[in-house]
């Protein structure tokens, strides 16, 4: 994707809730230069702050599932044993939407950045478990066999074939799971907290009913996926360049 | 010790080996390879040539006999035997000078410890392997971006930095075009040659086994017990690929390859069990 398209799809999108700004005509929707006029104040006053600890229990939530899914992805996948056993534990998880769970954690965990940061551990580590066991599954064997036949053992092996080839896999599933572990932190930051874009956007719009403030917050809280995204995006063209060169 | 230099290469004592819940693929299987011999390995699929390569290779090990390498009895990949096998040998996220840099980077992360790299082990530069395979220019390209045959001389760069003498080989040729094949069973014979490498190649195709083989041993439907070899002296020589000699051995082994079982144990024309 070029940036200039980017730019321009942005635009278009702008341009059309302007329209429907104008046709709608109701303070529930003000136009996105109202709106972004109260995005760039709102910085200055407390937003960025909520978009801070937004940031940091996404962040804490996606390092601690990298960190433990992909070594567990990678054991899975690497050997037989392991996947005999663990396997179907993970195909009875995995399609459980870890956000019913949500209710449950905060009991155990209580109402503080813990339990929201373990939600959103949850949603990312079952994804990136699965995608990363698929994919040291089918590694070919004859690259196996090459490389013991270099003189490989089992470490070797994961330093120079597992690993490397689990990075794509960790990548493809945050991509993935980005948009829902950031919709489950805004419902996560509903619940007894006084910082996060959650609580900004619920409060201002439901209780304040001050709407541009309440779009602001939506604006930050897309920033903060888009970031995301876009972060990953970034990585991958950094860590896998084998995949850009064709 | 003796000096390995007294040992043959290869030799295989009453070799059975079968696949957990299989029948045997060979039975009883007794075979030597001299030293600096280019061998190949002729049958139809499921005759069990890549088996007995992995074999060579201390990937597999036998149910019963024994394979020796140089007199030693072989447990594990051996640190100066080379593999090349047909395809996915190489890492497809790596450059083509790591992926011809693996096997001495595998070495260096153990270290000289007599297992998985030689106590004389010493890191290498593989520039002049890439420059000698012509690869040079394309050393910063993925696998991706590199032609078949291109592919297959990384592979061969990779296995030649680490010194070995004895080559194996599993259909390594098989996916390319004729012009390109034909260029690098040149290419591969020169650098045995050079290296003084004790070759052995897997092949489904007569003529690819004709081309390479001083010696070629032909396995037919399982279990196989006994080897059937044909000597081919003109393998390696400029001409041998018009030569009266490399068609008629080519008839005479799609005759062979055609019967439903292979030939008896007694000595055909052609056969010739020591050098």
């Amino acid at each position: 994707m070029k940036r200039r398209d980017v730019f321009l799809a942005t635009l278009g999108l702008f341009l059309a809730w302007q329209v429907a700004a104008i046709v709608v005509n109701r303070p529930i929707l003000p136009t996105p230069l109202v709106v972004l006029k109260v995005f760039f104040t709102e910085l200055g006053q407390g937003l960025l702050t909520h978009f801070g600890y937004s940031l940091w229990r996404v962040t804490a939530g996606t390092t601690l599932s990298v960190l433990t899914a992909a070594p567990l992805g990678l054991a899975i996948g690497g050997s037989q044993r392991w996947n005999r056993v663990l396997s179907p534990v993970i195909y009875l998880l995995y399609p459980i939407p870890k956000v019913v769970l949500v209710p449950i954690v905060f009991l155990l965990l209580g109402i503080g950045d813990l339990a929201k940061i373990t939600i959103i551990f949850l949603i990312l580590f079952f994804q990136i478990v699965v995608l990363v066991r698929d994919q040291a599954a089918n590694i070919p064997p004859q690259l196996i066999q090459s490389l013991r036949s270099l003189g490989a053992g089992r470490r070797a092996l994961f330093r120079f074939v597992y690993f490397p080839a689990s990075l794509p896999a960790i990548l493809t599933a945050l991509r993935q799971s980005i948009g829902t572990a950031v919709a489950v932190l805004y419902v996560t930051e509903l619940f007894a907290t006084k910082y996060g874009l959650g609580y900004y956007i619920y409060y201002n719009g439901s209780t304040l009913l001050d709407y541009p403030a309440m779009y602001a917050g939506v604006i930050a809280m897309s920033l903060l996926g888009l970031g995301m995204y876009f972060a990953v995006d970034w990585m991958e063209r950094k860590l896998c360049r084998w995949k850009f060169v064709n | 010790m003796a000096c390995p230099a007294f040992f043959h290469m290869i030799t295989i004592r009453s070799l059975t080996f079968n696949y957990p819940h299989s029948l045997p693929i060979f039975q009883d299987f007794n075979w030597e390879v001299q030293r600096s011999e280019t061998w190949a390995i002729l049958g139809p699929s499921g005759c069990g040539k890549t088996t007995l390569l992995y074999l060579l290779a201390g990937l597999l090990q036998p149910t019963r006999g024994e394979i020796l390498i140089e007199g030693q009895p072989l447990r594990r990949p051996r640190p100066r035997t080379g593999l090349i096998l047909q395809d996915y040998g190489l890492l497809p996220w790596a450059t083509v000078r790591y992926n011809a840099e693996l096997g001495l980077r595998v070495r260096d992360f153990y270290g000289p410890d007599g297992t998985h790299a030689p106590l004389d082990h010493q890191s290498a530069d593989v520039t002049p392997w890439l420059e000698r395979l012509g690869l040079a220019e394309h050393a910063e390209k993925f696998p991706a971006q590199l032609s078949g045959g291109q592919r297959q001389r990384v592979a061969i760069a990779r296995t030649l930095a680490l010194h070995p003498d004895l080559l194996l080989m599993d259909e390594p040729f098989s996916s390319l075009d004729a012009i390109t094949r034909e260029d690098l069973h040149n290419l591969t014979l020169s650098l045995c040659a050079e290296q003084n490498l004790t070759l052995i190649v897997v092949t489904h195709s007569i003529e690819e086994a004709v081309s390479l083989g001083q010696k070629i041993l032909l396995l037919g439907a399982a279990p196989n017990s006994t080897a059937h070899i044909f000597a081919n002296p003109g393998a390696g020589t400029g001409t041998h690929r018009n030569s009266e000699q490399y068609r008629n051995l080519c008839a005479i082994l799609r005759e062979e390859m055609q019967r439903p079982s292979l030939p008896s144990p007694e000595k055909k024309e052609g056969e010739n069990e020591t050098p």
